[in-house]
């Protein structure tokens, strides 16, 4: 496992890997905005939230499709499964390479793009720990998406359709603790919603994404 | 002692049988060819003995974990060196001697190129290396010697006598003589008959 990790993060980083290309990307959203909005804090800051969330969301898209479809095509899927390494170790242990190299670099560049956003001082701790506990489960369903779409042809785009939906309730609460933390309310509620959504999510999606993985191989 | 037993099997390939009614044996030490014409199911055959898809009908008995599968795509990185392959796979199924493989395969010279950079005998020579770091008694090899020249063929032959002497099996489909002391089976006698050819699977056939 450890090694399947070790070898996912390296490929990221080396020539062709992608890596940086989900924070390149948010940096550039969060950028556009102003200019389509206006500049004025009071046009953007009540959608900051929204806008950094639903970067987050789409950065994390973008490289989902390579969670298995390369290895797929170059033949260590079979072999992976044919591994003694358990399918469901390996979904996580793959979902966890992409949290790593997508979710964690935008959670660090987070704060600098609420500034672009004129996001509040006060409600940057509320953005990094709705981070923090939101784009773990947006890996894990991703790997389930590409585990349902692998060896599909423009399976990316059909990833998006499927993946995108479940994304839904980790928005919802991500928004709006938030804005919680903008206003200074209670923030306990959404907290522990986006904890238990991506609590079950872990649970559950290893052996979802595997069981496809299976019947996808065949 | 019996590595792999095969009772009355039939496999299927999108939903069409392809053989049926295979049945075979193969002890420590013994190796099987198979042969048939293209398409008559020997890739579909060995995927189901390697446990990537389920049979239609029949057994397959072998122990748990036997299972060395090497098929036309070698699972390589080409962002990878080539140690650094090989490693990977080693550390995967648990570790055989990565320098060793290397120079059974006369790799060692090319230890730290890029895999992107080999050529395609090159690669499948790594692909086959990596049998040897799987430590796995049961070799499933579909169409190994694609794009190798002759001298890594009688390479790879003398690899899978070592292996066989060793107590391993191997189960190769290839259309070339290998020179190996194999058992021959030809497929050609088990293709599915006509009647048999539609018979849905069930409910996962819609994903086949």
């Amino acid at each position: 496992m450890i090694a399947l990790l070790r070898r996912d993060l390296r490929l990221a980083v080396r020539a062709g890997g992608g890596f940086g290309l989900g924070v390149a990307f948010f940096l550039i959203l969060c950028a556009l905005v102003p200019f389509g909005v206006g500049p004025d804090t009071a046009a953007l800051q009540p959608i900051a939230a929204g806008i950094l969330w639903l970067g987050a969301l789409l950065a994390c898209l973008l490289s989902l499709d390579r969670i298995f479809a390369l290895d797929h095509e170059d033949g260590s899927l079979d072999l992976l499964a044919t591994s003694p390494l358990p399918l469901e170790g390996a979904v996580a242990v793959k979902a966890l390479a992409h949290w790593i190299t997508t979710g964690l670099p935008l959670i660090i560049a987070a704060p600098l793009f609420g500034i672009l956003l004129h996001l509040p001082g006060a409600a940057i701790p509320a953005l990094l720990v709705s981070l923090l506990l939101g784009t773990p489960a947006l890996s894990m369903l991703g790997a389930f998406g590409a585990a349902v779409t692998v060896g599909l042809r423009r399976g990316g785009l059909l990833l998006s359709l499927l993946v995108l939906p479940l994304y839904i309730p980790t928005l919802i609460f991500g928004t709006e603790m938030i804005r919680r933390g903008q206003e200074g309310g209670d923030m306990a509620a959404p907290i522990l919603f986006l904890a238990g959504i991506t609590a079950g999510v872990l649970a559950v999606i290893p052996f979802a994404a595997a069981a496809a993985l299976r019947v996808n191989l065949r | 002692m019996s590595l792999l037993a095969v009772h009355d099997l039939a496999v299927a390939r999108g939903g069409l049988r392809t053989v049926e009614g295979v049945s075979f044996t193969l002890d420590a030490g013994q190796a099987l060819i198979l042969r048939g014409p293209n398409g008559i199911g020997k890739t579909t055959l060995l995927r189901t003995v390697a446990g990537l898809q389920p049979p239609v009908t029949g057994r397959i008995e072998m122990p748990d974990d036997a299972v060395a599968y090497a098929a036309h795509a070698d699972g390589l990185k080409g962002a990878l060196s080539v140690t650094e392959n090989l490693v990977f796979w080693a550390q995967v199924f648990g570790g055989g001697d990565v320098s060793a493989a290397l120079a059974a395969m006369d790799l060692a010279a090319l230890a730290d190129r890029p895999a992107a950079a080999l050529s395609a005998g090159q690669k499948r020579r790594l692909g086959l290396a990596r049998l040897l770091v799987s430590r796995r008694p049961l070799w499933v090899l579909d169409e190994p010697t694609v794009s190798l020249d002759a001298a890594s063929v009688a390479r790879f032959a003398d690899m899978v006598r070592g292996h066989l002497a060793q107590g391993g099996a191997a189960l190769i489909a290839t259309h070339i003589d290998l020179g190996l002391d194999a058992r021959v089976l030809d497929l050609t006698p088990f293709r599915a008959r006509a009647d048999s050819v539609v018979r849905p699977a069930g409910f996962n056939e819609a994903f086949a």
